[in-house]
């Protein structure tokens, strides 16, 4: 560092920083309101009256981890249900359609049993029944208001209106102009307790084309769930959350509604609401719509917990793309007491061009023109990956970002950190969550998160108090406990001209 | 700026309207029409403060005390589109080196340890038409940062070595250019409707962006920052007539300069016919079909505002409903009549389906485009259309920043600062008959093309059953590209 005076500057900034940081967080907490209902569900209201406008985010903690053996997809084509109405919205006789969709189910049921008979598969029959199913499909649409859930949000003016599967949970959310609210509360409140999966071998499709767009078409895609498919043997988190081809292909409504009937349970569930929203009138308005989702009981926790690694994996793709570099090293989930560390090592090695991957790789080296490390991948609920990723410098190969980054992790290792970089990332972890409360959409979201994954919504400020307390022994400490090649998975996509007919793919080696 | 008054009285109207209207032969209850839509509370959002410079640089303050932070941003007109054809990449090798190289007094290097302890960021970046430099930090450090604004748009450096470290990502981007299916058809699309060699089609080559030089940025920085070509928006937590004050005293002193003057060219879209990449490493085709659209200055803009709302508009709209929702055919789909600014935008329908559906989902889009002429808008549809406009009106302006950033994009293209306001008065007025005179007036099927990047050996039928003539394959080879691989010096994608 060129700067003498820079780190007694700094000490004079943290505590200016602390001061207002405090402050802020006094006053936030008073415009937050939080309330359990009889039924489990928890409801977060905060106010911020700017504007006449609120955001709301639903977070149902059950993802495509929870996808059942054989269904993988299923979370998300449950999301994609959640768009297709209830037993009011998106229907001309809730009645009669359900009695038309069991009959698509019980045509599907048969259909499939016959297409995936081993011996025996009559093609006549396979085809006739191919026929009942598309027939009771077209009598079961005869009742069906196509996308009016999403049509009612959009006329009463709902922007952002969207939904994501991660694989460790399942979120909803838009927001709209405030004088919507209890009409939003009737929707999202309906679409959780009474989903009815219409159009279900459609949006199935509609599924596969995400599939294609995410995953088959992009070399990135392709990577990485040839990558996760190595690095995990038994933890869900091998799979990749849009599912595999050949099971979204056989997932049914009927296994749709189970997981929803299992999962979508109100003691599962969080929703907070910021924006122009007073909770002294909104609170019993959410109460009667929200309070009325059933309760359930509470889904079996998940048991399997992924081995200890024991040696080192890797996949290499040669294909006609541009070469790419990624590795992951096993690390515990968010409970873990040293996960500020992880994050403290994440903003160290990635976070800017002060970082030590830009300035090693990208600046000094110039051998990458991308380089980042960073905790939590795919997931946090359950033990995920501390992960690095690089992008080669035209003529520069993924066997040479491997060890660029093998030498930054051995200096982590081997040499303590900076004071100015350990200050650095505190400083930049506070103002982030400051910056993080202007915005309603984003602050709905983190309110949910924090409420949900620690049970009391201020863990997002008192992360604070464990991002303090990290230290250069502790990332000293950290980085020599996961960051062993025994621990290690690593995939790097190599350029192979598009002549060859026999192409590789890919494969653990 | 609109107030809200007189819109939540339309909004409650429509509501009332909407209760006998929709579905009136369904048996089912309809529970949510019987939810009250209180008034809005009252909003009037928050206008900037505007000050004109001597010199020409038009100043936006505005005041936002809830965090304690200050934004600011400094945008010069003047992009990739006004630059040397034979240097395309120089505005962007600009942004980039501006920034990285510092200022006399502290290199990029050093800069970026200063901002980084206190959290805070100087940025600078090159666009289409503009090019820009940006700050963020806290409240207590606005002295301090802003400083260093002042000295990288006073005293830039250029180093070449940072320069180097820009053409290299350049490079990468250019040599990754096609990797991604979907990038090549944004890109190709964009070639096709503006052509290839014009100023909004034209991309940076591994040739044009090796020809750049110091000297180039330096005099591009020269050209650009004088004061009739700048404007300054600042928002956050300060003072503003103290804020004022600090940026007169900054600013006053610049010289006024020349504008750089708007571009004009005339387009005349894209030659009609069928258009295609092989790309062998896909199962899923992207399929845009494209022509010329217009500007935000046409009088039917608003016109054509609603029709892209009932055509492409949402969940709800003709092309979602049918391609995706009725057909299954495609996951992302989508598009529109688009309206630039200053010069015409594209008109794009754009769909992802899986190879073996490649014609039937281009076909199915032509459908809908053809319908726009031939089948009639209806009542409904154009309440709907209005309704998702108008009720998600306020979203243009909930919070003070995009308050801001509208105005000085207002300010930027020379449009009346009511702009937004008449927006929604004229969308309010349109009526079934202004959409059906704009759809026969502006949609022209004959003058389209369709590109279509995918996996052709895939497509069950040959391209040329879209009965548009004989396919045209649109060369994506990387000029200059040189062998790859380090024991295997084949070919790289593209030179097949």
């Amino acid at each position: 560092m060129k700067f003498p005076s820079a780190v007694r500057l700094l000490v004079v900034l943290w505590c200016a920083s602390l001061a207002v940081f405090a402050q802020n967080l006094t006053s936030f907490e008073k415009r937050v309101t939080t309330k359990v209902l009889p039924n489990g569900l928890t409801i977060i209201i905060c106010q911020r009256h700017d504007a006449p406008v609120f955001s709301y985010f639903t977070i149902v903690d059950a993802g495509s981890a929870n996808d059942p053996g054989g269904e993988s997809g299923l979370a998300h084509m449950f999301e994609h249900l959640a768009f297709k109405g209830t037993k009011d919205i998106g229907t001309t006789n809730y009645a009669a359609e359900k009695v038309a969709l069991d009959k698509v189910e019980q045509a599907y049921a048969a259909y499939d049993a016959e297409s995936l008979k081993r011996v025996g598969r009559d093609p006549a029959k396979l085809k006739q029944l191919h026929a009942a199913f598309q027939q009771a499909v077209s009598e079961a649409q005869k009742y069906v208001i196509p996308n009016q859930f999403t049509e009612i949000a959009e006329e009463n003016g709902a922007v952002g209106l969207n939904a994501e599967t991660s694989l460790d949970a399942t979120q909803y959310y838009w927001s709209m102009p405030s004088n919507r609210l209890q009409l939003w509360a009737y929707m999202e409140s309906d679409r959780i307790a009474n989903p009815v999966p219409r159009e279900f071998y459609k949006e199935r499709d509609v599924v596969m084309e995400e599939r294609r767009m995410r995953v088959d078409s992009s070399p990135i895609g392709r990577m990485v769930e040839q990558f996760l498919a190595a690095a995990y043997m038994a933890h869900p988190y091998r799979r990749p959350g849009v599912g595999w081809s050949s099971e979204l292909e056989h997932i049914t409504a009927t296994e749709a509604e189970a997981f929803h009937k299992k999962y979508y349970v109100p003691s599962d569930i969080v929703i907070a609401v910021v924006g122009d929203v007073d909770p002294a009138e909104a609170m019993p308005v959410l109460e009667k719509y929200f309070g009325a989702i059933p309760a359930g009981p509470q889904p079996e926790p998940m048991t399997t917990i992924e081995p200890p690694q024991t040696a080192e994996k890797s996949v290499i793709i040669k294909e006609p793309t541009q070469p790419f570099y990624i590795e992951g090293y096993h690390k515990p989930d968010y409970r873990d007491p040293d996960d500020a560390v992880y994050d403290a090592i994440g903003d160290i090695l990635s976070n800017g061009r002060t970082s030590r991957l830009y300035r090693s790789l990208v600046r000094d080296q110039q051998i990458a023109v991308e380089a980042e490390g960073f905790s939590g991948f795919p997931g946090v609920k359950y033990p995920g990956l501390f992960a690095f990723f690089a992008v080669p410098a035209p003529g520069h190969t993924p066997q040479e970002m491997q060890a660029a980054i093998h030498k930054e992790i051995d200096k982590l290792k081997t040499t303590d950190v900076t004071d100015d970089e350990l200050a650095m990332f505190k400083t930049r972890a506070r103002a982030d969550i400051l910056r993080g409360l202007a915005d309603n959409q984003g602050l709905a979201e983190q309110l949910a998160i924090y409420q949900l994954r620690y049970g009391d919504w201020r863990e997002l400020f008192n992360q604070l108090r464990k991002i303090d307390a990290v230290t250069k022994a502790d990332i000293h400490r950290v980085a020599n406990k996961i960051f062993v090649p025994t621990n290690r998975t690593y995939a790097m996509v190599e350029f192979q001209p598009p002549q060859q007919t026999q192409q590789t793919k890919g494969g653990a080696r | 700026m609109p107030t809200l008054r007189k819109n939540s009285a339309i909004a409650f109207f429509l509501v009332l309207l909407c209760i006998p209207s929709a579905f009136a032969q369904t048996e089912q209850a309809q529970p949510w029409k019987q939810i009250p839509i209180p008034p809005l509370h009252p909003f009037h959002p928050q206008q900037p403060k505007r000050i004109k410079l001597p010199n020409g640089i038009v100043i936006l303050l505005q005041e936002d005390h809830e965090l304690p932070f200050i934004n600011g941003f400094i945008e010069m007109r003047g992009g990739s589109r006004d630059q040397d054809a034979s240097k395309a990449g120089m505005v962007g090798l600009y942004g980039d080196t501006w920034r990285t190289s510092g200022t006399a007094t502290h290199n990029g290097d050093q800069l970026d340890d200063l901002l980084e302890a206190r959290a805070a960021k100087v940025e600078t970046g090159g666009d289409t038409d503009s090019t820009s430099l940006s700050w963020s930090c806290l409240t207590k450090d606005e002295d301090f940062v802003f400083s260093i604004v002042i000295d990288l748009l006073e005293h830039p450096a250029f180093r070449e070595d940072k320069l180097q470290l820009a053409k290299q990502q350049a490079a990468a981007a250019i040599v990754r250019r096609n990797d991604d299916a979907e990038g090549i058809a944004a890109r190709e699309a964009t070639r096709l409707v503006y052509g290839p060699n014009s100023p909004y089609g034209r991309q940076p080559e591994l040739a044009t962006i090796k020809a750049v030089t110091v000297d180039d940025l330096k005099r591009w920085h020269d050209r650009t920052v004088v004061g009739s070509n700048i404007i300054i928006g600042v928002s956050g937590d300060f003072n503003s007539d103290a804020m004022e004050k600090t940026l007169r005293d900054a600013f006053s002193s610049l010289p006024k300069g020349e504008p750089v003057p708007p571009l004009k060219e005339d387009f005349s879209g894209p030659k009609p016919g069928v258009y295609y990449v092989d790309k062998s490493d896909v199962n899923q085709s992207n399929i845009y079909i494209v022509g010329l659209g217009t500007e935000r200055s046409n009088p039917d803009f608003f016109a054509l505002s609603v029709m892209n709302e009932i055509f492409s508009g949402g969940f709800g709209s003709r092309l979602f409903q049918t391609v995706r929702t009725k057909l299954g055919l495609a996951y992302a789909v989508g598009g529109g009549y688009g309206a630039g600014y200053d010069h015409p935008g594209m008109f794009r329908v754009v769909a992802g389906t899986k190879s073996p559906s490649t014609i039937q989902a281009t076909q199915a889009m032509f459908v809908e485009i053809r319908d726009l002429k031939s089948k009639p808008f209806t009542e409904d549809e154009l309440r709907r259309a209005k309704d998702e406009v108008l009720n998600s009106f306020i979203f243009n302006y909930d919070t003070k920043d995009k308050v801001l950033a509208e105005a000085a994009k207002l300010e930027f293209y020379g449009y009346p600062a009511d702009f937004l306001e008449k927006y929604r008065d004229s969308v309010e007025k349109v009526t079934v008959a202004d959409v059906e005179r704009v759809a026969q007036k502006y949609i022209e099927p004959s003058k389209l093309a369709v590109l279509i990047v995918g996996n052709e050996k895939e497509f069950g039928a040959p391209l040329t059953s879209l009965n548009m003539g004989t396919p045209h394959a649109v060369d994506i080879t990387i000029p200059g590209l040189p062998p790859q691989g380090q024991d295997q010096p084949g070919n790289p994608e593209g030179e097949q």
